[in-house]
């Protein structure tokens, strides 16, 4: 990067200094460059999980780019006359199913970026929830991160609404089975229900329209507020700068890490490199969706092992554990209860849980500062609990979506497996959340531990009045830091029912409400080593003697230190 | 000997002791078990005589002594030669085991002990008999009608290409890639356990050929690569998270463990 900054006297003699010259002369673009390159971002591999689906979304852009070149969205009728495959050969189908197969058996390279576009989906979404869990479980949603947290989860189902609209588009039988499930699930909304599902596909299921219009909105619409949307994401990164890891010298007023050029844009652009070819060698050597096998879409079929991807699996799962009998009949209207609960209502409120989770926790927290240092997990137990509670659920959902291939498997009960996977619905979330918080406040009792007397290093010592110690090595500036910088938030204190002269309080009852939850957060803690505590330790064991600490007055002061910029 | 103790808390000894285990365990078991190619050097002709008396020994404990069937067990008057060379060339029968159904095992009779039985169950009443070479002959059979065929009659238990498929409460279609042709057509046929028959006014010979050309072609593999086992969107799901988001993920540890 050779920019000539405009009061430089020199002038540039390169063609690279030539025309950054001549650039900023009109741009002013030397300015916001300096500042780019110079921007600082940290350095953990975790915080590459979200590149992981940029990129992805780069390669899906690039190889759809490609397949829209030999897609044609068509539900005309024609007969497949192509030799390959031979399974298909002279089959009646439409035209959306025709250039598929067309586009993997006869266009040069088609296939394989067919299949580069079918893993980049998978690996996209795959992305988004890993990064996801990355920012929940450290907390990296806090104040000022909140509205990013909510273009993230935008986004997230965005993609999964990318997915889904490109997966139907071959127009086969497997996906065929999809909207005919998505027909169903619209048409259980009560009232507007059927009136929805003949806007949507133009008429009865099938219909002549839908292949159209989800390709409208797979290549248009979706991808074009995706792009907008990353573009915002990115900008809030950037400008409400990167939040980085607990550790010495991480502050909420600093940022610990490498300069956007040359460390860490290198590292990016090998990052994309890596995915790239990732995705590429998947593509080039593992099968993906092979239409060819399902067939042209007819909506008699179903095979089993019908399922849709696995980011769509949870919705499947919950349809497949819901009891039929929850269909009601009332006054001659059918409420589909049965499909209306599993397939609106669940996700409904999983997916409501992300988007007011950060909010509910401020306000329990009472915290209005701004956050640029991560949580470590542990140090937050029921936030932690409650992700794991979530993912629980999430899992077990996908799991139940393939009821069928875990009992073909593993030689089980299918209707045992949906028992046993109706009831954890239920347990496994309070289970997974219990546990979560126990491991939680365990592993912070161990940190206090540590912190109060050092490691053990096995090393016993007699005295000569004949006193056996084990000698205990206190830990270094940066280990102890680590575990004594947190906060252990204590439940919202709240004002009285009625002030001193019996007036009773407006709003009382939702501040108890209110306080009830902050208990539930915040009841069980474990507090994290003063630098009292710290010091009453160290004075009370013989053994310091032997292992003169001279850091002893700096660590507390180092522990001060921590307290008050916290 | 001193040696050998000196070094028996080398901290490869654990590992050098179990190769050597697994060795032993697998020398005896090749040296002791049962060989499945040993031929019995009874039943030279497919003759009724011999079935009987093997139908006796092997059969009769359940479908009576003269397949007459039980309670536990069908009557086997007029299933046909079909469904015996169908149930004992599988390994399927006889029985060795009660669980949801009765699955597919080494043989246990050799060719011409279950012609022999296929030849007595036969001669008890008329039923389908076993299908002839041209009949199964992938080769004649147009795959493009078979997979129409196997898509409306088979892909709702059997997977869109035959890779097996869950029933309730235990029972499974079975994987079709190893199955012979014979043995498919067979069960068409004759509708084993959970699978329903399906006779040649419902299939016609042809269209079952049909069917055994299109599942055959499915053993060549898939065009896209590694087919992982054709099962579908699940077992692609997981492949992602394993293989794909594992790879990305081991590059980013691995960038990130990189000093800048």
């Amino acid at each position: 990067m050779s920019t000539t900054t405009p009061s430089s006297p020199a002038e540039p003699t390169t063609p690279v200094g030539k025309t950054a010259d001549y650039l900023d002369q009109r741009t002013k673009i030397g300015v916001l460059t300096k500042q780019l390159v110079r921007k600082v971002f940290p350095d953990h591999w975790s915080f590459m999980l979200g590149e992981i689906a940029l990129f992805s979304f780069v390669v899906l852009i690039l190889s759809g780019f490609f397949l829209t070149m030999f897609f044609e969205p068509s539900m005309a009728l024609t007969r497949y006359e192509n030799e390959h495959p031979a399974t298909m050969h002279g089959e009646l189908m439409s035209v959306a199913f025709a250039s598929t197969l067309d586009m993997s058996f006869e266009v040069r390279g088609g296939l394989l970026m067919r299949q580069i576009h079918h893993w980049s989906a998978l690996i996209f979404l795959a992305g988004i929830v890993v990064h996801m869990m990355r920012v929940f479980f450290t907390g990296a949603f806090r104040k000022p991160r909140e509205i990013n947290w909510l273009v993230g989860v935008t986004m997230m189902i965005l993609g999964l609404l990318a997915g889904f609209t490109g997966y139907s588009l071959p127009d086969d039988v497997l996906s065929g089975n999809g909207l005919r499930i998505t027909d169903g699930v619209v048409k259980s909304i009560p009232i507007i229900g059927s009136y929805l599902s003949y806007f949507i596909f133009g008429g009865e299921f099938p219909g002549e329209h839908i292949i159209p219009r989800l390709f409208t909105l797979h290549i248009l619409v979706v991808p074009a507020l995706l792009l907008a949307l990353v573009g915002l994401h990115l900008f809030l990164m950037v400008l409400n700068k990167h939040t980085q890891y607990p550790g010495g010298g991480r502050t909420n007023n600093n940022v610990v890490g490498s300069p956007a050029v040359p460390a860490f844009a290198t590292k990016m652009g090998g990052n994309f490199f890596i995915i790239f070819g990732v995705l590429a060698l998947m593509g080039g050597t593992m099968a993906i969706n092979n239409v060819w096998n399902y067939g042209p879409y007819d909506p008699s079929p179903v095979s089993a092992g019908a399922q849709p991807d696995w980011y769509m699996l949870f919705l499947e799962g919950s349809l497949r554990l819901m009891p039929g009998q929850a269909e009601i009949v009332i006054g001659g209207y059918t409420l589909s209860l049965n499909v209306l609960i599993p397939a609106v209502v669940v996700p409904g409120l999983l997916f409501t849980f992300l988007f007011v989770y950060p909010f509910i926790e401020a306000k329990v927290t009472g915290d209005h500062r701004e956050h640029h240092v991560l949580d470590r997990p542990r140090n937050v137990p029921v936030r932690t609990g409650l992700g794991v509670a979530f993912l629980f659920e999430f899992i077990l959902l996908a799991l139940a979506g393939s009821n069928d291939l875990i009992a073909t498997h593993f030689s089980l009960s299918i209707n045992t497996i949906t028992w046993v996977f109706r009831i954890l619905f239920f347990v496994g979330p309070v289970l997974a959340f219990w546990i979560t918080k126990r491991i939680c406040l365990g592993l912070q009792r161990k940190d206090r531990e540590l912190v109060l007397h050092g490691h053990e290093t096995g090393r016993i010592v007699r005295f000569a009045n004949g006193e056996y110690i084990e000698v205990h090595r206190p830990l270094d500036e940066q280990e102890r830091w680590l575990r004594v910088n947190y906060d252990a938030h204590a439940p919202l204190q709240i004002e009285p029912a009625a002030d001193a002269r019996g007036v009773k309080r407006k709003g009382y009852k939702s501040d108890k409400r209110w306080q009830r939850l902050s208990r539930f957060f915040y009841e069980d803690r474990v507090e994290p080593v003063t630098p009292a505590e710290l010091a009453a330790a160290h004075s009370h064991g013989e053994h310091d003697e032997l292992e003169p600490t001279h850091s002893a007055p700096e660590l507390v002061s180092g522990s001060g230190d921590a307290e008050r910029e916290h | 000997m001193k040696a050998l103790a000196a070094r028996r808390h080398h901290r490869l000894a654990p590992v050098l002791l179990m190769l050597l285990a697994l060795l032993v365990t697998g020398g005896v078991y090749a040296a002791l078990a049962p060989s499945p190619a040993a031929q019995a050097d009874t039943a030279s002709t497919a003759d009724i005589e011999t079935g009987k008396k093997l139908f006796q020994a092997n059969c009769a404990t359940c479908h009576g002594p003269s397949a007459e069937g039980t309670a536990q067990a069908p009557s086997l008057v007029g299933v046909g030669a079909a469904a015996v060379d169908f149930q004992v060339s599988t390994g399927r029968m006889p029985m060795q085991m009660n669980g949801p159904q009765a699955e597919a095992k080494p043989p246990q009779m050799n060719e011409e002990q279950t012609a022999a039985l296929a030849a007595y169950v036969a001669s008890l009443g008329a039923g389908p008999a076993i299908p002839t070479d041209e009949q199964v002959d992938a080769s004649l059979g147009d795959p493009a009608n078979g997979a129409a065929l196997f898509r409306t009659n088979c892909a709702m238990c059997h997977n869109a290409v035959g890779a097996g498929g869950a029933l309730s409460e235990g029972k499974f279609a079975p994987p079709l890639f190893e199955t012979s042709e014979q043995n498919i057509y067979q069960a068409m046929l004759t509708g084993p356990q959970s699978m329903p028959v399906f006779n040649d006014a419902n299939i016609t010979p042809d269209e079952k050929r049909d069917i055994i050309a299109y599942l055959d072609e499915q053993r060549d593999g898939s065009a896209g690569g590694l087919s992982l086992g054709s099962l579908g969107p699940v077992s692609e799901g997981l492949w992602a998270w394993i293989v794909g988001l594992g790879l990305i993920i081991g590059a980013a540890v691995w960038i990130g463990a990189k000093s800048s």
